[in-house]
């Protein structure tokens, strides 16, 4: 019989202590988690870039939905526990389910401190400490109106600078005299300052908050001196204090935080305790590097090794504002005993500080230039006596030892225990041990293997190195993304930033992604309008300019430089009419070659340039609109006769088909979409290798994508069952719609599958109804700005400088 | 050698665009780029004959509508790994009306 572990709490601690506990001894415990909060484990460092908009919060979801169920784990999302019993050992939450245990783990976090004053209960005054936070703060930012931040120490000035980011006019309220004074000294707290000024955040230091006005909603802050600060939001960042109230509760030994000892243990024997709810040796921690240590300790202790032990050690920081670059650890005040060096570059921005005790150093201070904070670092935690160096030290370790060495080689001088991944405690052997052993080649699979640079990311570009130095000449970061040669970002950094920063033309986006090119390149510019078009409908302009020929003149060019033209028979239906006006056309303008294509419909296939807005008139007049065969766009929705004719026929498949096509054909995809209704299993639409196919069976229809007929050949994967017409065609376009805010540019529905999971599809398409419904309604709108007929615009005169030749010259112009 | 032919005026082809001029030397594809500056080459890759001027321009450059060649607009030769080059057609622009050379709108002389 399994022991069963509960744990209270389901935060990053105790999420990287089930990890570790799974990887040891995987079938020890059956495992019970009470979340508070109504989500998975997400990584809440991450938040500020959440609030700034450079992340979305299933960027940070450390553990999704899947990760509970392959590991067995009965998850209760917002069930707040309010009651342990020691003595029956089980514990119950507000809504009153009760569990028991074997073993009890308590990591319920940190409650954000709330200053006193009067008005601090006021509706608009909120806290930054979960996802919930940042979803307010986030809804009161589009107001754009004021805020003011209570808090100038690290979480209040990545809130200033995300508010900042959303718009907002930000004001920070800081009691002592310089900013982040725990983490920084006077100097780089100075020059802190002034860059968070220079973004257009006011900062007022040695201020003291005397009350938050407001009646019913905050409407200001006021201040000690009689200042007065008008605010629509009030952000509260003055700190965390540990939340040991359930401790307190129990009965268990809770002084600032819950006490333990450093095996984790609790003063009951059966309950352990971590992260930022508990007191090691009178201390308290908030980092995250100090509370992944303890889930190791932890993990080791239920595993049985009792060895383990927790030594708290001195913990760099850094401030996650981009652009901003600041490095601090250890020890940094001023005394007797310590002798400092100092390096200041004010143009450049830059202030190094390194104190030194015995002439080992215990403390460092970094400002614009942080490339050395590892470095100084490791010999702070390493104690390593600097007197040979001592005349370089402050330039860094390039200096060490005569010429400079080259970035990558001042990597490969760090030592093999030297900390690269602050955020998780990943020093460089385990890097490079994780690369050889398992055959990693890309900076995704070291975060997927090792963890690290996978939180913060500030340690990215070392990780890069290090592959670079394990892997030489076959590491190819370049392989990992950048979207072409004008760019370093690659297509999903575009696309997330198109949408922060509200990048609503080509021009804009290049100048502000510092594009490298003065107008991009023909791998950009269709990638980048395709973007536009997809985020923002009905407020970009398409630009033709950006559009590869065949989509600009809406047909196909031909080897020959002629044109084939493609009408939609909806569902592959069409009439003696339709067909009539078709021979008529072939006929006046002596179009060449007539074909059936494999979408059924009909191809016209030689035709000049010149002659296409003629075509189209008399397409149009027969009722026919573009068939978009040249698009990355909704192609055809191919049918089966089904019910209507065929006595195999379950239900009516044409009639579905010409539905789906009526309904989404115009709309704009990442690339070509092929779709097919077949009316029973023996699917002669041949809808299992399309993009969206549907096979109807007696009870209802069964949905598949990301099949594939070209260059690579591939059965659909069954996506889910809809029991009628109107529930498939919601679920196909929303699908649709996913792939269109998802995929990039040229990569088909299977690829896109292939790299992002059926898990995540399924999770946004099938099992949240509502989250289904929000992408359908996308895809609606922007259906209202794209089912213009093409051809219909150019008979009508858009962009009449296509069909017609600047001038033309007779054969002997200029007689020789 | 001093004769020049007006074709038309700027305004008369999109910026980062192309119109073709036919001449009894054949196509020839007048450009058009992001700051204004005008270019002439032949519309004709000298990869498969794709026609030039139906590709997307970007800086001074073209790529080709068929298999992506690129061209440098101003000295017509291909770019990056292909090799080749098209014939450039030297242009006038004043006040907005552009006028090509003359001789490279000739029949090529046998």
């Amino acid at each position: 019989m399994k022991e069963k572990l509960v744990i209270i709490g389901n935060g990053m601690a105790p999420g990287r202590a089930l990890e570790k506990l799974f990887e040891t001894d995987p079938d020890r415990y059956d495992v019970v988690i009470f979340n508070a909060e109504p989500r998975v484990n997400y990584d809440r460092i991450m938040l500020s870039p959440v609030l700034s908009g450079e992340k979305s919060f299933d960027d940070i979801v450390i553990h999704g939905d899947a990760w509970y169920i392959q590991h067995g784990i009965t998850l209760y999302k917002g069930c707040k526990v309010e009651a342990i019993d020691r003595v029956k050992k089980t514990v119950t939450s507000v809504n009153g389910i009760t569990e028991s245990y074997d073993k009890l783990v308590i990591a319920t976090g940190s409650v954000p401190f709330i200053i006193p004053v009067p008005g601090a209960n006021l509706a608009g005054v909120v806290t930054y400490r979960d996802l919930d936070d940042v979803n307010t703060m986030m809804i009161a930012a589009k107001a754009r109106g004021r805020a003011v931040v209570i808090g100038g120490g690290l979480l209040g000035l990545e809130a200033a600078a995300g508010l900042n980011e959303q718009g907002m006019d930000v004001t920070v309220v800081h009691v002592m005299p310089t900013l982040m004074e725990r983490q920084l000294d006077p100097a780089a707290g100075y020059l802190l300052g002034q860059s968070m000024k220079s973004r257009g955040v006011k900062v007022l230091t040695a201020a003291n908050t005397k009350q938050i006005l407001g009646e019913k909603r905050v409407s200001g802050v006021e201040l000690a001196d009689g200042t007065v600060l008008p605010a629509d939001l009030v952000v509260m960042a003055v700190g965390i204090r540990p939340n040991g109230a359930l401790g307190k509760s129990a009965d268990l030994a809770v002084n600032r935080g819950i006490v333990v000892d450093a095996q984790m243990r609790t003063s009951d024997p059966s309950i352990y305790a971590l992260g930022e709810c508990v007191e090691v040796n009178g201390a308290t921690f908030g980092l995250v590097a100090p509370l992944y240590d303890m889930a190791n300790v932890l993990a080791a202790q239920l595993c049985g090794d009792e060895k383990a032990t927790f030594t708290p050690v001195a913990t760099a920081t850094r401030l996650k504002v981009t652009g901003i670059n600041l490095y601090s650890a250890g020890d940094f005040a001023e005394g007797d005993d310590r002798e400092e060096i100092v390096l200041r570059d004010a143009t450049a921005g830059v202030y190094k500080r390194l104190i030194l005790r015995e002439d080992k150093i215990i403390g460092t201070v970094l400002y614009g230039d942080t490339g050395d904070g590892p470095w100084f670092y490791d010999m702070l935690k390493r104690n390593v006596d600097t007197r040979e160096m001592r005349d370089t030290l402050i330039f860094g370790q390039n200096y060490q030892g005569g010429a400079p060495l080259d970035p990558t080689a001042a990597v490969a001088a760090l030592p093999d225990e030297a900390e690269i991944c602050g955020c998780n405690g990943i020093c460089k052997s385990k890097i490079t041990g994780a690369i050889t052993a398992k055959g990693l080649t890309t900076l995704d699979d070291v975060r997927a293997h090792t963890k690290a640079s996978a939180s913060c990311g500030s340690c990215t570009g070392l990780v890069e190195k290090l592959l670079l130095l394990t892997l030489g000449d076959s590491y190819n970061p370049s392989a990992v993304q950048p979207m072409c040669k004008c760019t370093d970002l690659g297509h999903d950094d575009v696309r997330r930033l198109i949408v922060a920063k509200e990048l609503k033309s080509i021009p804009q986006l290049m100048q502000e992604l510092e594009w490298k090119t003065s107008c991009g390149c023909a791998k950009c510019r269709p990638a980048l309008n395709y973007y536009m078009i997809a985020t923002w409908p009905g407020e970009y302009e398409d630009d033709g300019q950006s559009r590869f020929i065949n989509e600009r003149v809406h047909a196909n060019i031909q080897k020959d430089g002629t044109y084939s033209v493609v009408p939609r028979m909806w569902g592959g239906m069409t009439s003696p009419n339709e067909l009539r006006a078709i021979a008529d056309v072939a006929d006046k303008f002596k179009i060449p070659a007539v074909k059936v294509t494999g979408g059924q419909r009909i191809d016209l296939l030689g035709v000049k340039k010149e002659d296409l807005p003629g075509v189209w008139a008399d397409l149009n007049a027969a009722g026919m609109v573009s068939g978009a065969a040249y698009a990355k766009g909704l192609r055809t929705v191919k049918t089966c006769v089904g019910s209507d004719w065929c006595r195999f026929g379950t239900q009516d498949s044409t009639g579905l088909g010409i539905r789906l096509e009526k309904f989404m054909w115009g709309s704009w995809t990442p690339a070509k979409v092929k779709m097919a209704v077949s009316g029973c299993p023996r699917n002669c639409a041949e809808a299992t290798c399309k993009d969206v196919g549907v096979i109807c069976v007696d009870s209802g229809y069964d949905i598949a994508f990301a099949g594939a007929a070209g260059l690579d050949i591939k059965g659909t994967e069954a996506l889910c069952h809809a029991d009628t017409e109107d529930e498939t065609i919601e679920i196909i376009a929303a699908l649709t719609q996913l792939y269109r805010e998802q995929g990039r540019y040229l990569e088909r529905m299977y690829k896109w599958l292939k790299r992002v999971g059926m898990d995540s599809i399924k999770a946004a398409i099938v099992t949240d109804v509502d989250k289904r419904r929000h992408y359908y309604d996308r895809f609606v709108y922007s259906q209202k700005f794209a089912q213009i007929d093409p051809w219909e615009e150019r008979v009508n005169g858009k962009d009449a400088h296509e069909f017609a030749a600047m001038a033309e010259f007779g054969v002997p112009q200029a007689a020789e | 050698m001093d004769d020049w032919v007006e074709i038309g005026r700027i305004e008369q082809i999109p910026r980062r665009g192309a119109r073709c001029v036919k001449t009894a030397a054949g196509p020839i594809a007048v450009f058009r780029t992001m700051e204004d500056k005008v270019f002439a080459i032949e519309d004709r890759c000298p990869h498969k004959g794709g026609p030039l001027s139906q590709g997307i321009v970007h800086g001074a450059q073209v790529t080709c509508p068929l298999h992506n060649w690129v061209f440098s607009l101003e000295t017509g030769e291909a770019q990056g790994a292909d090799e080749g080059r098209v014939r450039t057609v030297p242009l006038q622009v004043v006040d907005g009306r552009i006028f090509m050379a003359a001789q490279a709108m000739l029949a090529a002389a046998e």
